[in-house]
């Protein structure tokens, strides 16, 4: 018998999805983040945007902030990456740039192999936040 | 699917269990369920019983229409092909490979993908005429406008010699549109009666129609239609193609005789009953029916572009289905809108099909001239026989907090 209480996501998706964490309300505040890295367009309808806030001397990430429009895996996927790096503290950077899709996937319980692609963002946008980060200090 | 009909079908699983094709009495029982659900049908209709062919829904009716037709035609396309050296008095035109005349199709650009993807097969499929060169049919895709109504002097404007099909959806299955089916049946009349020619044929798919719209064909002018059961609280995987008579084409299976060999197969006998009952019911109580979701239509749309902020009606709107709303909520993404809904206990549709195996977004949406974020954005709400005006009310309570809850955490703003 198929199971009719099964959601097309894991449970921990439609967890994350429901009860998203760690995501950005409205505009950032003057300097409250160092950097902020986007991936995504309108037309292949998922947006991801991160902002961090970084401890210079340790480089470990303080703050970890998301806004996603997009479907539920991409907005399970940003709740996820942000609860992965902010554990503990917040991760190194070094460390988080080490996330890979498939680890934001094995953390959310699987997911589907077509969604795998389009909707895993947050490790991209995160990237771009930590080398726009690095082009500021080096300036 | 509506209980009449489940129970009109009920006999015909294991106490009426025999094939039509029988001679026993148990196969004259079953022929005889297939028959008067022809003629019940047909009446329906206001075609001849022999000109219904009951094939496995709505898919495989577009395709044995636009299929069947070309392929039809195809055999006697190089008929038309003059012999070589007859064309002009150019003398090297004499040497050339005979002019080929490549059948051509219209259709829309927001057709079903039964239709669409039956006119791209076409496209790629090898036309030759004789010692001429390979070519695929040429296909016009006929823009709908931005309210999603098809203009008939477009189609007037498509039509040559050499077009065999017309192919136009009666009402669009994702924005409800109606198209002017009788003015579009017109032209092409006009058209053949100009060229003293027998073509084009004109096909509607007609799936969205029954329960809400006229279906008589004489009255649409129409050559063959395409009907299922689903869409009418009829059985699934099982609908109908009308054909006029004396039209020919080619079938999609080849076996034995049954559907006047045009849909071999022993026949779906409680699904084939089912869909009568159906198409009965949906056409008695037609008008009423429509009237009822008319009104509760208006009221769902203007509560949702009311009380939602950046809210936009996809599709004209009132040359559309009773049971139709399609709206785009923008810097709001459609699968996550239909999840929290689902959530909520409310049922409904994205235009986006980013749940289903396609990732693309809506043709449809596309097809009305949005941009890709509207097409994301757009939800379909379709209203049925046991909807009431406290559903929406529901839908109406929990719908504008899912919104502002996504929208709290998109960075997205879109300007309209």
């Amino acid at each position: 018998m198929a199971d009719v209480d099964k959601w097309v996501y894991s449970a921990i998706i439609k967890d994350h999805f429901m009860k998203p964490r760690g995501f950005l309300l409205g505009e950032p505040k003057e300097g409250e983040f160092d950097s902020y890295g986007e991936v995504g367009s309108l037309a292949c309808g998922d947006i991801i945007k991160v902002w961090i806030k970084v401890d210079e001397k340790t480089e470990k990430i303080k703050d970890f902030k998301w806004q996603t429009w997009g479907c539920a895996t991409a907005i399970a996927s940003a709740s996820a990456f942000a609860e992965m790096i902010m554990k503990n503290n917040g991760m190194k950077i070094e460390e988080a740039m080490n996330i890979k899709p498939k680890d934001i996937a094995d953390y959310l319980g699987g997911l589907p192999a077509r969604k795998f692609h389009c909707s895993i963002l947050a490790d991209k946008a995160f990237k771009k936040a930590v080398e726009n980060y690095r082009n500021k200090k080096s300036l | 699917m509506d209980k009449r009909v489940k129970k009109v079908m009920e006999p015909y699983w294991t106490e009426n269990f025999g094939n039509p094709n029988a001679l026993y009495k148990e196969g004259l029982i079953a022929r005889n369920a297939v028959e008067t659900a022809r003629e019940d049908v047909a009446k329906i209709l206001g075609a001849r019983a022999k000109g219904i062919i009951f094939t496995n829904g709505g898919t495989e009716s577009d395709n044995l229409a636009i299929l069947g037709i070309a392929r039809e035609a195809k055999q006697n396309f190089s008929r038309f092909t003059l012999p070589r050296g007859a064309v002009g008095s150019d003398a090297s035109q004499n040497f050339a490979s005979p002019p080929l005349l490549i059948p051509h199709i219209i259709t829309t650009k927001f057709e079903h993908h039964a239709v669409l993807n039956s006119c791209k097969r076409l496209e790629k499929e090898g036309f030759s005429a004789k010692g001429g060169p390979a070519s695929g049919w040429e296909v016009t895709y006929l823009d709908v406008g931005k309210e999603g109504v098809v203009n008939p002097k477009d189609v007037a404007k498509a039509l040559k010699s050499e077009t065999i099909l017309v192919s136009i959806m009666y009402a669009n299955n994702e924005i409800g549109t109606v198209q002017p089916i009788r003015e579009i049946a017109k032209v092409i009349r006009d058209f053949k009666k100009k060229n003293k020619s027998n073509f084009p044929l004109f096909h509607t798919d007609a799936c969205q129609a029954p329960g809400y719209l006229d279906i008589n064909v004489e009255r649409l002018g129409v050559d063959l239609m395409t009907i299922n059961g689903s869409k009418i609280y009829g059985p699934k995987g099982i609908g109908l193609l009308y054909m006029k008579n004396g039209i020919k084409l080619e079938p999609l299976l080849y076996g034995g005789e049954q559907e006047r060999k045009l849909r071999p197969g022993t026949e779906n006998v409680p699904a084939i009953v089912g869909l009568a009952e159906a198409l009965k019911i949906a056409d008695n109580d037609r008008e009423k029916e429509s009237a009822r979701l008319v009104k509760l239509r208006n009221y769902f749309i203007s509560r949702l572009l009311g009380e939602i902020p950046k809210t936009v009606l996809n599709g004209h709107p009132t040359q559309r289905l009773p049971n139709n709303i399609n709206v785009s909520i923008l810097d709001a993404e459609g699968e996550s809108i239909v999840l929290y809904l689902d959530e909520a206990g409310v049922a409904c549709s994205t235009g986006s099909a980013c749940t289903s195996e396609s990732l693309e977004p809506s043709h449809v949406i596309m097809a009305i001239g949005k941009p890709h974020a509207y097409a994301h954005g757009a939800m379909r709400f379709s209203l049925g026989r046991a909807t009431a005006k406290k559903d929406i009310d529901y839908v109406m309570k929990v719908l504008p907090d899912i919104i502002k809850k996504l929208r709290m955490f998109s960075p997205v703003n879109i300007k309209i």
